[in-house]
């Protein structure tokens, strides 16, 4: 076991709506690919996440965003980031999220976002690739 | 490979308190990576003066959100609280999902608490070395009171008294069988019992039994007297709780009766035994594997148990031989 | 087809196909390549099926099906600002629709007032309806027949609140609650299952959906106060079957509440409805329907003594289910969803939303949402399906499948039972591992491609439909927000702060909640206001941890 390295992933829903089909799935299939998934649950406040991120010093963390709300949540989420000083925790996405605001995502940080009918073990080989 | 350097400074962040650096070294001596052992000796002074909570019973009775009032409680107090959760991990994968978080939420912003989950990490049901050193480093950064989470079906399994100062058992109604397998080892397993979901059906005789359990026992004069504590742990309105301050104060009880009685002492010394043991296995292990890497011979011992001509403890005992013997020789 | 192994197999019942494993439905059952009488083996018509309109409605719950009265066809009619969602369903009526469906913004359904900082960025979101305050729900219904048409509010946990609008607005129009026609989701059990709109922890929301319950039989009786949904339970993962045991067991639940709280069987039970998803196995689809009829009322008559023949009926309203579309290649949707439809019709629905193509990826055009329309009026009028009633009764397959349906089902009410019922089974996290776990098992399926969408694991080619949503717009929220702290400052506070403490009183005693919140609303006391009273007093719920 010694110097074995385990991926830690922190995989949270923010914003007000509660659908977690999609994270929790994401959770399970991260977990069976070897990593070790800290579910953070339901209407997350960006900080909160970037707090949670933090204490359990995770690698990357997934966000689950099915209302539209992206653009609001990403940012915000990247800003608290730099503002602790944090540039080695890869933020990645699921959900409804349109092609057409990825760019805008991804300038400002965001790793990957991966839309509905994803192949979990794209999100897991990607994980596995760029960490 | 982090520089010495760079690892003198997250320490010296350590000490004063700062979260970021508690979580990466957290992460260093859970991997036990190279330096694990540099980490652990210049943390190891500033560690031992903590209240150490174990909190352990089978898998959702309560663990979790007992411990978020728990936490609540000794903030209230003015004290600063670290969390660890152990979860296990899968054994097909070795990937573990880690939930205990969502019970804690209300805490995340306090910056009086820092709450860490870990994977149990083929640890079945016990505590790794890792998880003793992850207790020592909240220590060194301070917190004076570490709740430990861990999940404990039998009394086997519990390695959490070991470390532990006050060990807490949740128990839940409706387990009278294995109230009765506990029976005897009830004592050494809990210096508290939360028989939580006490709003549930058949609360009333869970108790009787567990107090019938605990009356049995024969305590020596001065000896903490284990008790049982009713707790409602979810409700949703603060009057639907119960025994959380109960539970609260017994443990301020306990720590003074640690205290006054010295029993103290016994604690930390069973915490070191148990640590040194575990440090000795790791290292032992460690060190003779490294000495037979290369060699072959690993495999050879290995081919030769399977084939029935050997078995694992000759084998220790021919290499702890020649080994050590070779070693004092030089 | 004289083929001596072909014969025997049939004779027998065996499976003569070569994989098993491609030939199970989405519940998981094995089916067979052919069924015949030794599949129902004890079916007896009058026991099994009976007449159509006659106990235990197997075969549909009206004598005359869709030659009576054809089902009502019931698309969503809602877009951000109350005004523009009402010229939305005017449009619908125009174009034939004799129901509308009115979905709510994220921060109502979360009991947010648009101006609560938690709302930022949410206002109108999800193609919503922002519900502030009685002048939104007046906008909202201006001049709509609101005795004619049924509505359906997609309202959950602050149902009592918007049933408190709902009731003030007829009233301000002079319509009698008597005639008041529509549907209120107000389903509580299945949002800690699956949505996770909650706030109030299950028993406390429980209770107001009894006095919700009891305010509608004593005075709205052509109201459906309640529409168990299995829908929501299907999108979050759960099976067909699932979806069947979970909701039925649901609608026990609040039958037995109801009766738990002094009201007859037979006073509410006849307004109680369901929904449910027509998914995309078809003859499954069908015998979810059939069975769900069978169980339901057998149940209400035998265990719970209900008489009123009308209790026993197992209403539904469908919808086609938004989970199965694809982006890829988002015209093959159009085909799901006619495929879906026509299982509903066959299935014996008494309404149907048909989903547009585009509806789970983007924002339907006019053209999409008519072609949605489309597929029912094409159904309905060209297919022929309604001329008999149904038309599947007495196969041997569906009769079989019908019968697995519901006896895995009783299988799952022991379960529940077993874990001290649907409130404690949701305390103990049951409902949320089971539907997560066929939530994943259906992934690993579709990524093994043990089933197949056409377009994403096979066939595949890259057309793709960019996701487009319909995005809150920052200007609309900053007018909504203008509004209600308008309407705020001319408000007698007086007034509000008795109103609230009103409110506060009745939620801590155990009278009906309905009289005071009328009230409330009528003073200009915002759904916010209303919750967070209910919240200070009945604590939030949080959800489970482990799944
Ligand atoms: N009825 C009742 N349910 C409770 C009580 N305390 C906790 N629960 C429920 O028990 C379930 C498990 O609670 P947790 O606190 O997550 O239990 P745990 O022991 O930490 O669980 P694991 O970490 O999964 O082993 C949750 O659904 C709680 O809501 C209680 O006092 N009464
Ligand atoms: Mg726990």
């Amino acid at each position: 076991m010694a110097g074995e390295r385990k991926k830690r992933i922190l995989i949270a829903k923010p914003g007000l709506d509660g659908h977690d089909r999609g994270a929790k799935v994401v959770a399970r299939a991260l977990r069976n690919a070897g990593m070790e998934v800290i579910y953070a649950g339901l209407h997350q406040t960006p900080l909160q996440i970037v707090n949670t991120a933090v204490d359990e010093d995770v690698e990357a963390i997934g966000l689950s965003i099915l209302s539209g709300a992206h653009k609001t949540i990403f940012p915000k989420v990247m800003s608290l980031l730099k503002q602790k000083g944090i540039s080695d925790i890869l933020v990645f996405g699921g959900g409804t999220i349109p092609k057409k605001d990825w760019g805008i995502l991804k300038s400002i940080g965001v790793g990957e976002i991966f839309p509905p009918g994803s192949d979990t073990r794209e999100i897991a080989a990607y994980l596995y690739k760029v960490l | 490979m982090k520089k010495s350097k760079d690892i003198d400074e997250m320490i010296q962040q350590l000490f004063a308190g700062n979260r970021r650096a508690a979580s990466r070294l957290i992460t260093r001596v859970e991997n036990e990576t190279e330096d694990h052992h540099e980490i652990m000796k210049k943390i190891y002074p500033r560690t031992g003066q903590a209240t150490i909570v174990g909190i352990t019973g089978s898998g959702g009775a309560g663990k979790s959100t007992l411990t978020d009032h728990l936490i609540q409680k000794f903030r209230e107090q003015g004290k600063t609280v670290g969390v660890i959760v152990v979860d296990p991990s899968s054994p097909f994968s070795g990937g573990a999902l880690l939930g205990d978080r969502i019970r804690l939420q209300r805490h995340f912003l306090d910056d009086g608490v820092y709450i860490r989950s870990l994977a149990s990490r083929g640890c079945l049901g016990g505590l790794s070395s890792a998880t003793y050193n992850v207790i020592r480093i909240l220590e060194a950064m301070g917190m004076d009171i570490i709740i430990v989470e861990t999940l404990g079906a039998g009394q086997d399994e519990i390695d959490i008294i070991h470390i532990a100062n006050t060990c807490i058992l949740v128990a839940t109604p409706g387990m009278g069988d294995d109230i009765q397998a506990m029976k005897a080892g009830i004592m050494e397993i809990a210096d508290i019992i939360a028989l939580n979901k006490s709003d549930l059906e058949g609360a009333n005789r869970s108790l009787r039994q567990l107090q019938t359990a605990l009356s049995v026992a024969s305590l020596e004069e001065g000896q903490w007297a284990p008790r049982v504590i009713p707790t409602v742990s979810i409700g949703s309105r603060p009057e639907d709780l119960k025994g959380i301050d109960e539970l609260a104060s017994a443990i301020t009880e306990h720590q003074e009766y640690l205290h006054t009685t010295r029993s103290i002492d016994k604690v930390k010394f069973e915490r070191v035994e148990e640590e040194l043991g575990l440090v000795f296995k790791d290292e032992l292990q460690r060190l003779i594997f490294k000495g037979l890497r290369g060699t072959g011979k690993k495999r050879k011992y290995i081919n030769s148990i399977i084939e029935g001509k050997n078995d694992p403890y000759s084998v220790v005992e021919e290499i702890l031989n020649t080994y050590l013997i070779r070693k004092k020789k030089k | 087809m004289n083929n001596p192994d072909y014969m025997e197999a049939k004779k027998y019942g065996e499976d003569i196909s070569l994989d098993e494993e491609l030939y199970r439905n989405l519940s998981g059952f094995h089916i067979k390549s052919l069924y015949g009488p030794e599949d129902i083996p004890k079916f007896d018509y009058g026991t099994d099926l009976g007449l159509p309109g006659e106990y235990p409605f197997t075969r549909g719950i009206y004598r005359t099906m869709y030659r009576g009265k054809p089902w009502t066809i019931r698309q969503l009619g809602s877009l951000g600002s109350p005004s523009e969602a009402n010229r939305r369903i005017r449009q619908l009526i125009q174009m034939g629709s004799t129901g509308v469906s009115i979905c709510l913004d994220m921060p109502t359904i979360m009991g947010r007032d648009s101006d609560d900082p938690m709302s930022e960025g949410e206002v109108g979101s999800c193609g919503g309806v922002a519900i502030d305050s009685l002048e939104d729900m007046r906008n909202l219904l201006e001049g709509l027949p609101l005795d004619e048409i049924s509505i359906n509010f997609v309202s959950n946990s602050q149902s009592p609140v918007i049933l408190a609008m709902f009731v003030a607005v007829a009233g301000e129009q002079g319509i009698p609650l008597a005639k008041l026609n529509g549907t209120m989701q107000n389903d509580i059990l299945k949002e800690y299952q699956a949505q996770k709109s909650y706030y109030f922890p299950p028993r406390p929301s429980m209770r107001l959906t009894i006095d919700t319950l009891r305010f509608c039989s004593e005075n709205m009786p052509l109201f459906n106060p309640i529409s168990i949904s299995g829908y929501h339970l299907a999108s979050a993962g759960a099976t067909p079957v699932q979806e069947l045991a979970f909701t039925l067991a649901n609608g026990f639940t609040y039958i037995e509440e109801g009766i738990k709280a002094g009201l007859s069987v037979d006073s509410f039970a006849p307004r109680l409805s369901f929904f449910f998803k027509a998914h995309n196995d078809f003859f499954e689809n069908i015998a979810k329907f059939r069975a769900a009829r069978r169980i339901w009322s057998r149940t209400i008559r035998e265990k719970y003594k209900a008489e009123d023949p009308r209790s026993w009926r197992f209403r539904v309203h469908t919808q086609t289910s938004g989970s199965s579309l694809a982006a890829q290649e988002p015209e093959n949707n159009i085909m799901r969803v006619t495929i879906q439809a026509l299982s509903a019709v066959l299935a014996g629905t008494q309404s149907l939303h048909t989903n547009a193509f585009d509806e789970a990826f983007s924002i339907p055009t006019p053209r999409s949402e008519k072609l949605a329309l489309r597929a029912q009026q094409i159904i309905a009028r060209e297919s022929g399906v309604i001329n008999t009633v149904d038309p599947l009764g007495g196969s041997y397959y569906i009769e079989a499948l019908t019968n697995e349906m519901e006896s895995v089902s009783y299988e799952y009410f022991r379960e529940i039972e077993n874990l001290g019922g649907v409130i404690s089974a949701i305390e103990k996290g049951f409902y949320q591992s089971a539907i997560a776990d066929s939530a994943f098992k259906y992934q690993e399926e579709i990524e093994k491609k043990k089933r197949i969408v056409v377009g994403l694991n096979e066939f595949v080619t890259d057309e793709e439909m960019d996701i487009e949503l319909r995005e809150p717009d920052p200007e609309f929220e900053k007018q909504k927000v203008a509004d209600l702290t308008a309407l705020k400052k001319n408000r007698d506070l007086n007034v509000v702060k008795t109103c609230l403490s009103e409110v506060r009183q009745v939620i801590q005693g155990s009278d009906n909640v309905m009289p005071v919140l009328i009230k409330a609303v009528k003073s200009r006391v915002t759904l916010g206001e209303i919750i967070n009273v209910m919240r200070d007093i009945f604590g939030e719920f949080r959800e489970e941890s482990i799944y």
